[in-house]
């Protein structure tokens, strides 16, 4: 039976496998590929094949990886699979900030044509002429989205292209010796990265907190600003979806301090052909290809941090970049001042290639429509979502919206005593996401939704009627949002272990480690 | 066999229906009564027992006589063991600080009282944080941080708490002088901390720190200042959970509600008096280090006023030195921290932004207004 078309609820059952850990599965001696052996003729001529690696590189210990069987091995992975809520498989406006657009399976195609898989980093550049033609060109597109002068692709993701801009920042001040200059300003509403990666860098940070309105502090910016201050690195809109309207002022007076300002594109979904980071008066900007611009996220990788800078900070990036005399592409390492490699090689280039194969595929006016549609998108939920009983939208009252909001259920909280964790865990036996926001929380019971451009509005009505659905059940049954998910893989998880280092275990030898006691 | 030990405040909560802002004190109890005020914490304290009759094979009650918990125990369908004697229909606080030592006495795993914030003081006056407690709201005004947010939660807090589900924090008991809240103005300071049961939503706003990473930024804060400190300062440690670290990691006695001394990693006063500061501080540079009330935002002006705007003035602004975690920032839900020293001049003086060390080499820029 299909589901339920007045309610638009789905009677959603999620696969639920208890699948253990790949190691527990291991049996002694299994194995997924048997090698041949080596034939007398070969080994006679190249020897063991070990003894030429030298003693010192030699590990002690052979490596300990889980012995399966090639079917084994292929059951694993599709159970885990199917206890996942993939992009493709759910109407996924519920991971606000995270701008989780449709990726056309046909840039999937392309990036894994073997004209790309098979290429290698290391062969000769006149032999991989098209990649970094397509490279030098998706640079030119995001200078012309951007207003920056020049990009690089190497950052693997956000976190990276922050942590290279804030390494920038530090040598452009160490050049001009400014060394005194260590602490890098932030807006509490600006993704947490922004101070984790300067911190990373040796920085000092200093979050500003927004004014009654919910728009960054220009006076907490003046005091906050001496001859200590490196730089401005914030985001905007912010995660409220908020646009700060008097950005202008905002870099005037860090530039005025003699600090570098930088703007984390990230999600740049709401602006696209809109407004630029020059514009705005910024040094430095990344956009996440894996956000705005389709690529998909791959759950966490691989992904592309495209960072930009201005003329002036151009030396400092990170090496090699593709440069064209006209004739030929080239890859640059001549670049004395760089701030060094932050990745191998050149960066994701299956990711710069469906990239630019979305952005070839919609063109200058298609790029800004995406942005249009994303904000007229967001701004039907936000109107749909402060329906919903207990649910607002703080801040900014009575004013639109970018591409994505912060909401608050405190009222609900308040009124049922159902909180919005619980919320989220009810949200998932319907089949959809539902995020609440970076820790800790500033907006009390917070939940962030994104629609993006993709989602029709049928699919928006669906995800409103479910969001709707829990709302009110918190007030007419509150123990049953409070006790979901039933129809989900895993019951409540207790957060704790996720803030406890002593409790986290990433790898199998750190999990014996840590929860065997071994 | 679990012992929950539970405490009824048979008149909190009588005077909001008429508007009475609170029950402390004789007179205003029987105007209470006159005006017509029914006793709402019974009620408040049937719904939260509901949520744990299903334990009732595992879990013992133990309770004061009739309308101090036997009859609210009864009506949830336990059969509780009563102790204690009380004179029915008068009960008073020290009722509550007798019933909540006596329950300390017998080793109850978790005592659950329903009140406001004038039960709280008394269940810290009587035990202290040497048993794990948790409020029922059913007073008029609740600035305390010991209580469930509803009846309901209170009662499924208990229930994870008695199955060993729930972690422990301590939580603020505030004093409000209810004189001058009848007058329409709060005046609140920190009365002690009380040990409670936590699990994030279920208890009132988040005020003392509790979570890991919350634990983990105050000892990185107090890292920080233990660090940054120099040889010919004199720190002031001012009062709270939130400076305690530092004290800790020093190795040294401190008074949590009350103001210390430090010099060169050294203790040279203990809860210390205006009178006290002033002497120290003859002739010698020193900071102040304090931290905004929960919840509230009062960085001097209560709860410290040892720190006295003379004792201010001589360290002078520039060496106050705020710390504070994100979360008890985010807890003001943007209102600016508060100074009231009663020197306008000073709290002028101390209005503006301020820097606040909210982690190791981490600041927030917040407001201060007087």
């Amino acid at each position: 039976m299909g589901m339920d078309m007045s309610s638009r609820l789905r009677r959603f059952h999620q696969a639920r496998w208890d699948e253990p850990i790949i190691y527990e599965l291991s049996t002694e001696g299994e194995r997924g590929l048997l090698v041949p052996e080596v034939e007398e003729e070969i080994e006679e001529a190249v020897g063991d094949g070990v003894s030429k690696i030298p003693e010192c590189m030699r590990r002690k210990r052979p490596p300990n990886p889980p012995q399966l069987s090639q079917p084994e091995v292929l059951r694993h992975y599709l159970r885990l699979s199917q206890e996942t809520l993939g992009a493709d498989l759910n109407i996924d406006v519920g991971q606000g900030t995270c701008t989780m657009k449709y990726s056309p399976k046909v840039n999937e195609e392309l990036a894994r044509s073997a004209k790309v898989t098979e290429l290698h980093p290391l062969q000769d550049e006149d032999t991989v002429q098209g990649i970094l033609e397509i490279m030098y060109k998706m640079d030119l597109f995001l200078r012309e989205i951007s207003g920056l002068d020049q990009f690089s692709f190497q950052p693997g993701g956000g976190a990276q292209a922050l942590f290279a801009i804030a390494s920038i920042i530090r040598a452009y001040h160490q050049d001009r010796g400014e060394t005194q200059r260590d602490e890098i300003i932030t807006t509490i509403f600006s993704h947490p990265v922004n101070a984790a990666a300067a911190a990373v860098a040796g920085f000092k940070v200093i979050t500003l907190y927004p004014d009654e309105d919910g728009y960054p502090d220009i006076q907490a910016l003046k005091a906050a600003v001496s001859e200590r201050t490196a730089g401005l690195m914030i985001t905007n809109p912010e995660d409220t979806g908020i646009f700060n309207p008097r950005i202008a002022e905002f870099t005037w007076i860090v530039h005025e301090a003699g600090g570098l300002c930088s703007y984390d594109q990230a999600n740049a979904n709401g602006i696209l052909g809109i407004t630029r980071a020059k514009e705005a008066g910024f040094d430095l900007c990344f956009f996440n290809l894996h956000k705005t611009f389709s690529s998909p996220h791959g759950c966490g990788g691989p992904a592309v941090g495209a960072l930009g800078v201005t003329r002036e900070l151009a030396r400092y990036l990170p090496r090699p970049t593709v440069e064209f005399d006209g004739r030929k592409y080239r890859l640059n390492y001549d670049m004395p001042h760089s701030i060094g490699k932050v990745r191998s090689f050149y960066g994701a280039v299956p990711v710069v290639l469906r990239a630019y194969a979305w952005v070839m595929s919609l063109g200058a006016e298609g790029l800004r429509e995406v942005a249009e549609i994303a904000v007229l998108n967001n701004n039907y939920l936000l109107k749909k979502v402060r329906e919903i009983p207990g649910a607002s939208a703080p801040y900014a009252r009575g004013r639109h919206r970018m591409e994505q909001v912060r909401y608050s259920f405190e009222e609900l909280a308040r009124e049922t005593g159902v909180g919005t964790e619980d919320v989220q865990r009810r949200m998932f036996d319907f089949g959809v996401h539902y995020w609440t926001s970076h820790h800790p929380w500033v907006v009390p019971e917070p939940f962030t939704l994104e629609p993006t451009e993709s989602y029709s509005r049928k699919e928006l009505d669906e995800y409103v009627a479910i969001l709707r659905h829990v709302a009110r059940e918190a007030y007419t049954d509150p123990d049953k949002v409070r006790n979901a998910p039933y129809n989900s893989v895993v019951h409540k998880i207790d957060h704790a272990a996720l803030d406890d280092p002593s409790r986290w275990a990433v790898t199998w030898r750190a999990y014996l480690k840590k929860v065997k006691g071994r | 066999m679990k012992q929950l030990g539970l405490i009824v405040n048979p008149i909190a909560g009588m005077g909001g229906r008429v508007a009475l802002k609170g029950t402390d004190g004789r007179e205003v109890l029987a105007r209470a009564r006159r005006m017509g005020a029914v006793p709402e914490s019974p009620r408040r304290a049937v719904e939260a027992l509901q949520r744990l009759v299903r334990l009732r094979a595992e879990l013992e009650i133990v309770t004061y006589p009739h309308e101090m918990g036997e009859e609210e125990a009864r009506r949830s369908g336990f059969d509780p063991k009563v102790i204690g004697c009380i004179r029915r229909g008068e009960t008073t606080a020290e009722d509550t600080r007798r019933a909540a030592r006596e329950m300390l006495m017998l080793g109850v795993d978790l005592i659950l009282f329903a009140g406001g914030d004038g039960t709280a003081r008394d269940i810290y006056d009587a035990v202290g944080d040497r048993v794990t407690v948790l409020g029922i709201p059913a007073g008029v005004k609740i600035h305390s941080a010991v209580y469930a947010r509803n009846p309901g939660l209170a009662g499924d807090l208990a229930a994870l708490y008695l199955q060993g589900k729930a972690a422990v924090r301590e939580a603020e008991v505030m004093d409000i002088d209810e004189d001058a809240f009848r007058e329409g103005r709060v005046t609140a300071r920190l009365y002690g901390y009380l040990k409670i049961p936590y699990r994030r939503q279920y208890v009132q706003g988040l005020k003392a720190g509790s979570s890991p990473s919350e634990q983990a930024a105050l000892q990185a804060i107090a890292r920080a200042v233990i660090d940054g400190m120099e040889d010919d300062f004199l720190y002031i440690i001012g009062p709270g959970t939130s400076t305690r670290p530092i004290m800790e990691m020093l190795g040294l006695q401190y008074t949590l509600l009350g103001v210390d001394a430090v010099h060169r990693r050294q203790l040279v006063g203990k809860d210390l008096t205006e009178r006290q500061l002033l002497r120290l501080l003859e002739g010698r540079r020193a900071k102040i280090i304090i931290t905004p009330i929960g919840g509230q935002g009062y960085l001097f002006g209560r709860g410290n006023q040892q720190l006295s705007p003379k004792v201010i003035r001589q360290v002078g602004r520039e060496n106050i030195m705020v710390i504070a975690t994100k979360e008890k920032i985010n807890s003001l839900r943007g209102q600016p921290f508060l100074v009231d020293t009663g020197d306008h001049e000073v709290d002028r003086m101390l209005s503006g932004y301020v820097r606040v060390l909210t982690g190791y080499d981490q600041w927030v820029v917040y407001r201060v207004t007087g």
